[in-house]
């Protein structure tokens, strides 16, 4: 908001529109990077998460273990993770930031997966067990159902913090709207340094809106509770 | 190994270091300073209240880059466009715990404060504020650890910093300063966390932590 006042006031000395007329291209090109590089790793990281998320909720002994790993992953800042995998050998390029995006969603995405499974009344379990269901249709018919909303508060949480970091990647040569900002403080150019930016920041605030209004569809009964 | 070592007995290391440490405290004092009067002065009044917390969520969703970078074409380069980036980082999970940890007190734990005949001032400072301590300290916490993990970028904004060593090992092709750089900047932020959840708990009311033995949690 404040940004936005400032741009305003500043006038046209800050932004120039022509270059961004001419290089749309090169903008829309950043923006699908950007929300490539965030898709592919909320994806690998739900791959990874869903079915550990179930099992450490059975398991409940895997439990800290998990989140005192994860949480330690999560409390890395961003570029030293992307030193930390290239000194070990990764390429620079998209892999090294694949790998951390994936890396920051793990805690979140579990944690909100187990936290969903918990949430499920055990009556519902003994009516679907009562009902003659087994045990994985259970897991797939009556838990993970129930746990959705929780899971996807969890995705919600973890596409806005890929979005955030995913602008860093483009200093390991990531690509995406990080490669503006950069471009931009090299070459003192402030229109890329607010484009990338402004763009950055109306990509996670975009995510965060849809996932929330996501959220509160899949909780029918909650909606209903406010009503009555 | 030794290489790192080397780079980090390097006197320009103490100097990043306590610039990081500087850059960090600072803005989480500003944010503190700023967040938590906001946070009192709407607690009471629920569309401001609401407003509030939503104007934080979509603060918290402001990438950390885009706010340092945007710091750089209005206020230039250097240490002071860094720190105010930092402290505008800052405030949103200050200001959106605080506000939720003092709107969910129970009511019936008011009602009683105030039955028994205490002020407005003194229900806040001797009844919402202990036991709305614990959700304040974690969204300091979470401030604290960004504000560590974000002030590593204020190297792109000549902030200084930490981040100066990655991005010098990069540059350089200097692998051991990169990793030195980057292994205690990992361990700054981890300290960081540790510290902060240390202060929860000590901020914990012994009432609180009491009652949640009980329930078994």
């Amino acid at each position: 908001m404040d940004s936005l006042a400032l741009l305003q006031s500043a006038g046209t000395e800050l932004i120039d529109w022509r270059w961004i007329g001419e290089n749309q291209t090169e903008i829309l090109q950043a923006l699908q990077g950007h929300i490539f590089l965030s898709f592919v790793s909320i994806g690998i990281a739900l791959a990874i998460s869903l079915p550990v998320g179930v099992v450490v909720a059975r398991y409940r002994k895997a439990y800290p273990p998990v989140t005192v790993s994860t949480g330690l992953l999560f409390t890395i800042p961003s570029l030293a993770m992307f030193a930390i995998l290239i000194s070990v050998g990764l390429p620079v390029g998209a892999t090294p930031v694949i790998t951390a995006l994936v890396a920051y969603s793990l805690l979140v995405l579990i944690r909100n997966v187990v936290t969903g499974i918990d949430s499920v009344p055990p009556e519902t379990i003994d009516a679907a067990r009562g009902m003659g269901l087994t045990n994985s249709q259970i897991l797939f018919k009556v838990e993970l159902p129930l746990a959705l909303p929780v899971i996807v508060a969890g995705i919600r949480i973890a596409t806005v913090t890929v979005i955030g970091i995913a602008t860093i990647g483009a200093y390991v040569a990531g690509g995406g709207l990080g490669q503006l900002i950069f471009d931009g403080i090299g070459q003192g150019f402030d229109t890329k340094i607010i484009v990338g930016a402004v763009l950055a920041t109306a990509l996670a605030v975009t995510a965060d809106l849809l996932l929330l209004a996501l959220e509160r569809y899949l909780r029918p009964w909650a909606r209903r509770k406010k009503a009555a | 190994m030794n290489a790192i070592i080397d780079s980090l007995k390097g006197q320009n290391f103490t100097q990043l270091l306590v610039t990081h440490v500087q850059l960090s405290a600072f803005a989480l004092i500003i944010g503190v300073a700023i967040a938590l009067p906001v946070a009192l002065a709407v607690r009471n009044t629920r569309v401001a209240a609401i407003a509030a917390v939503n104007i934080g969520n979509i603060g918290r969703a402001v990438p950390s880059l885009a706010i340092l970078a945007l710091a750089q074409p209005f206020l230039g380069f250097g240490f002071t466009p860094a720190l105010v980036a930092l402290a505008a980082l800052a405030i949103p999970p200050i200001l959106i715990n605080t506000l939720t940890g003092l709107r969910e007190v129970d009511r019936q734990i008011m009602d009683a404060a105030r039955g028994m005949g205490l002020s407005e001032v003194q229900i806040l400072t001797r009844v919402q504020l202990p036991i709305a301590a614990p959700v304040i300290f974690a969204g300091i916490r979470t401030s604290a650890v960004q504000v560590v993990a974000s002030a590593t970028l204020a190297t792109f904004i000549g902030g200084g910093g930490l981040g100066d060593l990655i991005v010098g090992g990069f540059q350089g092709n200097n692998q051991a300063m990169l990793l030195a750089g980057a292994l205690s900047v990992a361990t700054l932020a981890i300290a960081t966390e540790l510290t902060f959840a240390g202060l929860e708990r000590a901020f914990t009311p012994k009432g609180l932590k009491v009652a949640r033995k009980r329930r078994g949690k």
